[in-house]
């Protein structure tokens, strides 16, 4: 009997390793297609004028330019605004605040906030910036709205990353008479900046990617000009993209294809360099 | 005068009564050892010397602690100059993700120190105090966790004399370290009580008996003996204190 049972449980030990193994190979299968037929499409759209032209309404001379500085100068605009807000209160969070049922609450609420779709930011953004500021469709209007939807994402893991922080640093700190801004100047943050470095990449990663707050926020999608100021009207990368795959033009898609390579090409690189950070820094700071 | 002093000292953690009216002397220029069982209240009442309590939530303090006379919860008390004059050596060693350099001046850069050549003396009197000075000489400028576990805790003895207090508490600063660094350690308290005032809590018995001058016995909250380590040793004055040394209990 017992033996009987012990055969059961090593084949269904068996068929679930298999199972697993099949569910990888589906994902990376289902991967692998999709960057096979975007490169495949795409590659032979990618040379210099590609990046430095700018859009137009015939797909072989359209370029990308426009769109990449816009999102440049869109991330710019939107680590200033987001990066101090962010990384000052992740550290009020975790080392000042009294933790009550009140930080609880707003430790809840902002975990929750990282997981609200992206659009509902856009509507946001729309009425709060464009409409009541006055902002317009312009890049500090996008700059703000993608700030309010990187925000919970930096400062989420700049607690995690100080919580990690042992408290026998902080004690010893203290015990020589350091003050409490003193310790987390020198010590907390000195050894929590690996893991708030990742956390900042790979929210602006995410921001790169965004596409539906702009379009709500109104982002144009056809840009003929490079943005001077905080106040242009601007487009990005991925609302390119978006336009040219609505077209019916077989050379619109190629073009989109192409843009998908620059977009994923970034955002494989930002990870890369979180990852990079993370690693090195673990291996320097193993307390 | 008494360098420590405390009268009908009460501690409480939330509802625990974690001290139970403790009056103790300790001498300045020599090794004073708290022992007893876990949860006796010894490392609680060394960390009130120095305020570490005020660090936990819920912690209600009555009764006198002085240092030099001067009431240590007083109103009129700085928490930052006291910790600068009474230093602690914790259980586990606990040198920042810096340089061994950076290690030992941190307390002198939080006092708004940065002339270099001030700090490089400073560095090099704290680590020959704390026997070190010829392990680490020639890599001051490598990562203090590069180093083993007992000269990681000689670093943190070094970091806390960088500061020149006059008392270092030091709890259980050798209990994670092997024999042979642990008598190094016993040796350096040894020669630090020439200029400093020690006080050690510590569960090895045979540390208290070899490198303390008195020992104070804790139990549940109570200070239950206090003498000459010889004389506690050899001969206690209360049946508790004579069980737990002969490992009746413990």
């Amino acid at each position: 009997m017992k033996k009987h049972y012990l055969q059961k449980a090593r084949r269904i030990d068996k068929a679930f390793k298999i199972f697993a193994f099949c569910c990888t190979m589906f994902a990376l299968v289902i991967l692998a297609v999709l960057l096979i037929d975007i490169f495949s499409r795409g590659l032979s759209r990618i040379n210099w004028s590609f990046f430095s032209s700018l859009p137009s309404r015939f797909a072989e001379r359209s370029g990308i330019l426009t769109a990449l500085a816009g999102m440049m100068s869109l991330l710019f605009f939107t680590i200033i605004i987001s990066l101090p807000i962010g990384i000052a209160a992740g550290i009020y969070l975790q080392e000042y605040s009294v933790k009550n049922k009140f930080a609880k609450l707003v430790e809840i609420n902002i975990a929750n906030l990282a997981g609200v779709p992206s659009v509902i930011y856009g509507i946001l953004g729309l009425q709060l910036f464009v409409r009541i500021a006055g902002l317009g469709n312009s890049l500090l209007a996008g700059a703000l709205t993608l700030s309010l939807l990187i925000l919970p994402i930096i400062i989420v893991a700049t607690r995690e990353a100080i919580r990690a922080v042992p408290n026998s640093l902080r004690q010893a700190s203290y015990g020589m008479g350091a003050t409490k801004w003193q310790t987390t100047k020198r010590v907390v943050i000195p050894s929590a900046l690996g893991g708030i470095l990742t956390g900042i990449i790979l929210s602006i990663s995410r921001a790169v990617g965004e596409t539906a707050p702009l379009l709500v926020i109104g982002a144009l999608v056809y840009v003929p000009f490079i943005p001077e100021g905080p106040l242009d009207q601007f487009t990005t990368l991925p609302i390119q993209i978006f336009n040219w795959v609505s077209r019916p033009q077989e050379g619109f898609i190629l073009n989109a294809a192409a843009g998908i390579i620059v977009l994923l090409l970034i955002t494989f690189l930002l990870n890369g360099i979180a990852i990079y950070i993370r690693a090195k820094w673990y291996k320097k700071m193993k307390f | 005068m008494q360098k420590l002093e405390t009268k009908n000292a009460n501690l409480w953690y939330g509802d625990k009564h974690a001290l139970k009216d403790i009056n103790i002397a300790i001498d300045s220029n020599a090794v004073t050892a708290f022992i007893g069982p876990s949860g006796c209240g010894k490392s609680t009442l060394l960390r009130c010397f120095n305020r570490m309590n005020d660090l936990i939530d819920h912690t209600r303090i009555e009764g006198s602690f002085l240092l030099d006379g001067e009431e240590i919860y007083g109103k009129e008390a700085d928490v930052y100059e006291l910790r600068k004059k009474v230093g602690m050596v914790f259980q586990k060693s606990n040198p920042f993700p810096k340089s061994i350099f950076e290690n030992v001046v941190y307390g002198l850069r939080i006092n708004g120190i940065s002339n270099k050549q001030v700090l490089e003396e400073k560095a090099e009197w704290s680590l020959k105090n704390a026997a070190l000075w010829d392990e680490v000489k020639d890599n001051l400028h490598k990562s203090a966790l590069s180093l083993s576990g007992g000269q990681q805790q000689r670093l943190c003895i070094a970091r806390t004399l960088a500061v020149e207090p006059t008392v270092i508490l030091m709890d259980e600063p050798a209990s994670a370290l092997d024999p042979i660094s642990t008598s190094k350690i016993e040796d350096l308290i040894f020669t630090l009580k020439q200029d400093f005032t020690i006080v050690i809590v510590t569960h090895n018995m045979q540390q208290a008996g070899r490198i303390s001058d008195k020992t104070a016995f804790f139990y549940l909250g109570e200070l239950v003996e206090f003498d000459d380590t010889k004389k506690l040793f050899t001969n206690p004055g209360n049946e508790r204190t004579q069980n737990y040394i002969t490992g009746r209990f413990g």
